[in-house]
């Protein structure tokens, strides 16, 4: 008798906790499953850039000696100035991260907001970068450009179409990154549920990775 | 959660480490460029370009610290990205 009202105790707690356990929304949560989502799409960017990537090698083989002529035009400073940025603002993205790991709420803030100000200056640079090109008749379908040689107006569609959509990507990722700074000032972003920057992180990281790529590809040709 | 987060700390100089490495390896390329390497200077661009995506996916981005699931979905991407390539140029030599 007092064993069988003992394991009664015992299943009532159990109840108890379980009851207590689905009260709580934040034991939904699956950090682990909504990482695999991110990285899923992820995957999808690097097939997207992918092609674009594909289509460069495709057109370099075919005009290895316009690509040389036409890389050597860019801006080379530039180049290297918005590379180190965008590491940069990638260290501070992983600073943020770390922060908040370990409950360090204004620190991680300070970091985030580092990593959006690295991303503008990013686009500054790159604003800079392409007006200049622009005001030396450089753009799709200039009449300037459209006298080159075939591989060069060919180098100049693929550097904007490629540098063009990474920098839409870096204005969605400081987009992101904007919203990312409200959930954490209003402690939706907290150390015991940060998966929402983390993601936002694991985006921000591709875009500085498909930059590695792009800077010797358009950059460095020589 | 915390348990669910697999909370692995790594050091802020870790980061700042491979910060180091990763702005390091961007100068090396650049005074590269200014070398006439011949043919191989695009081998070597892109070498040092794998080298800064290892350090970024494995630090930056966790993989190294993560669940193992996630090191063979990267594979297989990789790997279906690196097929492709490779089929594409082998069309396009032998064309």
């Amino acid at each position: 008798m007092e064993s069988l009202d003992a394991t009664n105790i015992t299943i009532e707690q159990e109840v108890k906790k379980e009851a207590k356990h689905i009260s709580d929304p934040h034991q939904h949560k699956d950090a682990i499953g909504a990482k695999i989502g991110m990285w899923l799409f992820l995957f999808t960017e690097l097939l997207l850039f992918g092609g674009l990537f594909l289509l460069y090698m495709a057109y370099r083989l075919q005009y290895t000696k316009d690509f040389i002529i036409a890389g050597q035009e860019l801006n080379l400073i530039l180049g290297t100035v918005n590379t180190i940025i965008l590491l940069t603002s990638s260290l501070t993205m992983a600073l943020s991260i770390a922060a908040i790991q370990r409950g360090k709420k204004s620190l991680s803030i300070f970091y985030l907001i580092s990593t959006i100000g690295f991303a503008l200056a990013f686009l500054v640079i790159k604003y800079f970068e392409w007006t200049a090109k622009f005001h030396h008749g450089i753009y799709p379908n200039a009449p300037e450009l459209l006298s080159k040689p075939n591989g060069e107006i060919i180098f100049y569609a693929m550097y904007y179409s490629m540098t063009g959509l990474h920098a839409l990507h870096v204005v969605i990722g400081a987009i992101i990154l904007l919203f990312m700074l409200v959930f954490l000032i209003r402690n939706k972003i907290t150390k015991g549920d940060y998966i929402k920057l983390e993601n936002s992180g694991l985006y921000w990281h591709l875009v500085d990775l498909i930059w590695i790529f792009l800077f010797p590809l358009f950059y460095l040709i020589h | 959660m915390e348990k669910e987060h697999n909370t692995h700390l790594i050091p802020y100089g870790t980061y700042v480490l491979v910060w180091i490495s990763l702005v390091s390896l961007t100068v090396l390329t650049v005074t590269m460029a200014g070398v006439d390497f011949g043919r191989i200077a695009l081998f070597l661009a892109l070498l040092i370009a794998a080298v800064k995506s290892t350090l970024v996916i494995n630090y930056f981005m966790h993989i190294k610290f993560d669940d193992a699931i996630f090191r063979v979905f990267l594979f297989v991407a990789l790997a279906t990205l690196a097929s492709i390539f490779i089929l594409t140029s082998t069309d396009i030599f032998f064309r």
